[in-house]
């Protein structure tokens, strides 16, 4: 792997200042997670407005109030909104790589007509303007008579993620050596046996990464889902956020605690993921 | 697995498919907290009294106008919706509401106040009921001041002694014109006719503006003013008063003890009126169930829906009967916004009325910073005004438009049949229908949902979008936009100027995010590093949390008084910096913010190249006595453009195109000057009267400087490889 420092003695001055360099990269980076932190924490609206991100009072009740949100009808309301995130960040997580997949397995490995218009199609694809575009897609989604469900939503995100998605896998699977399906092939075996015996075990990497990314765009997205959804059963997480900044005032300590609870969960993936993440974003480009 | 998911996907996706069959008048609102609770009280007495089933929903107050405005054309809307008067005008003119003379039952109406249907009127017709009415007052530390200031003398005198002592003086929101409106009817200001409302050009403004550099020059309004500073110094003690509605109640628990009062009259006698908004209840002009939608609409503004809404929610009620109550009648906050709103001035209920609100503010924060006198902000509010309301232009003929969509479409269609015969004659149908069984999935998903999206997105770009009214003008809207005719191309709102603005914000995001990417990965990427995995998950960790969360955390960091940047600043003896206040520290901040959020993805990616650089490249460099420099020079950096280069495009189109920051960090200020393009059109699409074709014409623009963008880097990009 990083064979320089292996080979050489790098001098004790050295070492030190790249750990004063990435200690104080790192408290930038986390300095502001704090800070939400602190507001979530503080109790009341007392919120003080002082530089250190070490909260004067530590209380749940911000956490409480926007975990026990009811629906008219006495539902738990939080409770159903954060499935409604979970099952359309998953839905489209499903639904994104299993059309990426397919779709960059096709572009890596065959030559057919129109391989090169689709793939031109699919980057240009990550310079439409997005928010401009609501106005057609809530006619379209409303014509489907997909408004205020989550199947619309679902398709609409992993829609978004394919291109992206589909570039990077391709990108991964160009690097696949190719010698094993050439052998399986000779055996007789189908594109479906090679793709999913074959190429899809070593993407690992880059199918990790892929999700995480199709996850993250259905997760964190608000204001499509905020223009399509009109029931408060129906919003996700990020919608349901949008409540506490209110017309006058804003509820600080409540956004605050929702922003925790909806970063927490993205956070953990990353974390889970962060050694296929480094090597499945870039493997294809360094490669190919 | 897969069948239990598809099971759950059936069972919750059908969920809303029964829920929204006709069986219940659906409710929509944006009430919280005690407010929420009455109107469902006041619903469920509804019921109780025999009346429909009703299904309540509460829909965020910022998307609720916008919402409405789709959903009842469609009929996906509510049966009964509560909402501000303000809109009254737009809605009726493109036929959103059903008048109150169709509804059945014929709500008695003598028991509401005149003004109040006043302000539900329009085209002679009245177009809903009076539910409340709100209207900002003066809140009063009654330990500082016990009495009601009678005369604005009285007020401004108390501010004084309390910023002689330290303190602050009238903590409002002074920037906004809902704010600002007691001081300009107060210097006999009006909402004329014809438009603008505020008379922008006349004495009242300037005066009213003159008032308020006044206030600045001596200290007594706070700057920055937001909604929670506001709460914060009034609450803590430091400003004896506050201006400000009901909606401040909630603030005061657990702060200085507190009354409210009707603001004070000026001088010559004349009051000091805030604007007066009436909360009503209407009936969707679409609704699947009007009738009992009606009966619904007229028990919750009726007397017991009043006096529900009063003593749960603590609402100023609008009808008369529930001030009989004496839980109502001897409340003295109710009461005190009860005699206010009296005094108050309805704000109008034509669509020019939302025109105000933009060049009224340009000209308060430019008074609020000192940066021009009162007539240069009235001047700079009029030019605003005329900018953002200009005229539609003239209608043009379809005819040649559509000569030359028929001569596309058929071009295409040759297109296709050439492909098609192309793939006959080489035999290769099969080979390729195989192919696309692969990829076609992606591929139609992609072109249903994006690529029709945005060619509808073109065809609106030749229409002009103004009160529900389409208008086919061709190529008008981007002639408009290059022409620089609405606005000069070297100021802000200038394409030009935002273009620049969009190149110089790509640039320094770009830059930063690659340098400071690169820079971190080659520090971690040392085998023998200490802690090597906490620096990498604590350097991810920006990446991780949503950019609108992210966007409004730093807006709050860099806010003036309270942020948690001027704090570091004054530990190290700086003085406070209004970062919105001019352009490069505005420009700053939106920066830092991105630059942010952003490192970690050029970091990712620069990581896994180095890594992926065998390292027997840098054993031969050492032998031959390269020096660490050199080595990083002729090793590294070669092999690191092929990850580089696509990140770097990618990297760039993103952030040309990254909304959220800009519109949620600096919302485009000073003055719209930090704008970039894609955010300066959205502002026309929902900010500005929905001029919905002109912002498409805004985003074909924006598609074709990427896309000349792209061609160009490509060829660059290609031509370098090729040349190493």
């Amino acid at each position: 792997m990083s064979g320089r420092a292996g080979q050489r003695t790098t001098p004790w001055t050295t070492t030190l200042a790249t750990h004063a360099v990435l200690v104080v990269a790192s408290i930038a980076a986390l300095y502001p997670i704090l800070w939400v932190v602190k507001m979530a924490v503080t109790p009341g609206q007392a919120f003080d407005a002082s530089p250190s991100p070490i909260p004067s009072a530590v209380s749940l009740e911000h956490f409480a109030a926007v975990t026990s949100t009811t629906t008219a009808d006495g539902g738990w309301l939080f409770g159903r909104q954060l499935f409604n995130s979970l099952l359309v960040s998953g839905a489209t997580t499903v639904v994104g790589l299993g059309l990426a997949t397919t779709a960059a397995y096709a572009f890596s490995r065959f030559r057919f007509a129109g391989r090169e218009a689709g793939l031109t199609a699919f980057l240009l694809t990550q310079i439409f303007p997005g928010v401009v575009m609501l106005i057609p897609l809530y006619i379209l989604l409303d014509a489907m008579g997909l408004l205020d469900a989550l199947t619309g939503l679902i398709l609409v995100y992993s829609t978004t993620s394919v291109p992206f998605s589909t570039w990077m896998l391709k990108g991964y699977f160009d690097t696949i050596p190719k010698d094993l399906e050439e052998a399986a092939r000779i055996d007789g075996a189908s594109n479906a046996f090679i793709f999913t015996r074959i190429v899809l075990p070593l993407a690992r990497p880059a199918l990790a990464v892929t999700a995480l990314f199709s996850f993250m765009t259905a997760w964190n997205e608000f204001i499509l889902a905020a223009t399509l959804m009109n029931d408060a059963s129906m919003f996700t997480l990020p919608v349901a956020l949008q409540r506490y900044v209110g017309e006058y005032q804003t509820d600080w300590g409540s956004f605050a605690a929702g922003a925790v609870i909806v970063s927490v969960p993205v956070m953990a993936l990353f974390y889970a993921l962060q050694q296929h993440l480094v090597g499945g974003l870039t493997a294809g480009a360094v490669k190919g | 697995m897969s069948r239990l998911l598809t099971v759950w996907l059936t069972l919750w996706l059908a969920v809303p498919g029964i829920a929204g069959a006709a069986e219940r008048v659906v409710l929509w609102h944006s009430y919280r907290g005690a407010e929420e609770t009455a109107l469902i009280a006041a619903v469920e007495a509804f019921e109780a009294e025999g009346g429909a089933d009703v299904e309540v929903l509460a829909v965020p107050y910022e998307v609720m106008a916008s919402k409405l405005t789709n959903a009842i054309p469609r009929g996906n809307g509510p049966d009964v919706f509560v909402f501000a008067h303000e809109r009254v005008g737009g809605w009726a003119d493109t036929g959103l509401l059903r008048p109150v003379a169709d509804w059945a039952g014929a709500p008695a109406l003598d028991a509401f106040p005149g003004p109040a249907l006043e302000a539900l009127t329009y085209g002679e017709r009245r177009w809903g009921l009076p539910l409340s009415v709100k209207s900002l007052a003066l809140f009063r530390n009654t330990d500082v001041v016990p009495e009601a200031p009678a005369t604005m003398d009285d007020l401004l005198a108390a501010a004084r002694a309390s910023v002689a002592r330290g303190g602050s003086g009238i903590a409002y929101e002074s920037e906004s014109f809902y704010f600002h409106a007691p001081w300009y009817f107060g210097h006999g200001g009006a909402l004329t006719m014809p438009p603008p409302l505020v008379d922008f050009e006349g004495p009242a403004w300037r005066d009213s503006l003159a008032f308020l550099a006044d206030l600045v020059d001596e200290g007594l309004v706070p700057e920055e003013p937001t909604g929670a500073l506001v709460a914060g110094l009034f609450r803590s003690g430091d400003a004896p008063f506050a201006i400000s509605g009901p909606w401040f109640l909630a603030e005061l628990e657990g702060g200085v003890p507190w009354a409210v009062s009707p603001l004070p009259r000026f001088a010559d006698g004349r009051p000091a009126s805030p604007l007066l908004t009436v909360e009503a209840v209407f009936v969707s002009a679409t609704a699947e169930r009007p009738d009992d939608g009606a009966a619904l609409a007229s028990f919750v503004a009726g007397p017991e829906g009043a006096r529900l809404r009063g003593t749960l929610g603590r609402q100023v009620v609008a009808h008369g009967s529930a001030w009989d109550d004496p839980a109502l009648a001897d409340d003295p906050v109710l009461t005190a916004f009860r005699d206010q709103a009296a005094l108050a001035v309805p704000m109008d209920n034509r669509p020019a009325m939302r025109d105000v609100w933009e060049p009224s503010q340009i000209a308060l924060k430019k008074v609020m910073r000192g940066l021009a006198t009162p007539e240069q902000a009235a001047e700079a509010s009029y030019r605003r005004w005329k900018a953002i309301t200009k005229p539609v232009p003239p209608e043009a003929s379809p005819t040649p438009y559509l000569a030359l969509l028929a001569t596309g479409a058929l071009a295409l269609a040759a297109l296709v049949w050439r492909f098609l015969a192309g793939l006959r004659a080489r035999g290769e149908v099969e080979h390729t229908a195989r192919s696309w069984a692969w990829a076609g999935p992606a591929t139609v998903a992609t072109v249903v949902l994006v690529f029709v999206p945005f060619a509808v997105g073109i065809g609106i770009s030749t229409f002009a979008h103004r009160g529900g009214d389409w208008t086919f003008v061709g190529l008008a809207n981007y002639v408009a936009i290059l022409s620089g005719s609405t606005f000069p191309h070297t100021e802000p709102l200038g394409f030009a100027y935002a273009l620049a603005v969009t190149v110089l914000w790509t640039a320094a995001n770009v830059a930063l995010h690659l340098g400071l990417g690169l820079f971190l990965a080659i520090l971690l990427n040392d085998a023998n590093l200490a802690g090597k995995p906490i620096y990498r998950v604590l350097l991810i960790l920006p990446w991780a949390v949503p950019n609108y969360i992210t966007a409004l955390i730093w807006k709050g960091m860099f806010h003036k008084q309270q942020g948690a940047i001027n704090g570091l600043l004054e530990l190290v003896g700086v003085e406070p910096v209004s970062w919105f206040g001019s352009f490069p520290t505005a420009f700053f901040a939106n920066l830092c913010t991105n630059v942010w959020l952003g490192f970690p993805f050029m970091m990712v990616v620069c990581l896994g190249a180095l890594q992926a650089i065998p390292s027997d490249l840098y054993e031969a460099a050492e032998v031959d006595g390269a020096s660490r420099w050199q080595q990083f020079r002729h090793v590294t950096l070669p092999l690191l453009r092929p990850a580089l280069i696509p990140a770097v495009l990618l990297g760039t189109v993103w952030t040309f195109n990254q909304f959220n920051i800009v519109y949620l960090v600096s919302g485009g200020e000073p003055d719209g000057a930090t704008e970039i393009l894609i955010s300066e059109a959205y502002r026309w699409a929902f900010t500005r009267q929905e001029q919905y074709g002109y912002a498409a014409a805004y985003a074909v623009l924006i598609f074709v400087v990427l896309l000349g963008w792209s061609w160009v880097s490509t060829r660059i990009s290609r031509s370098v490889e090729a040349a190493t």
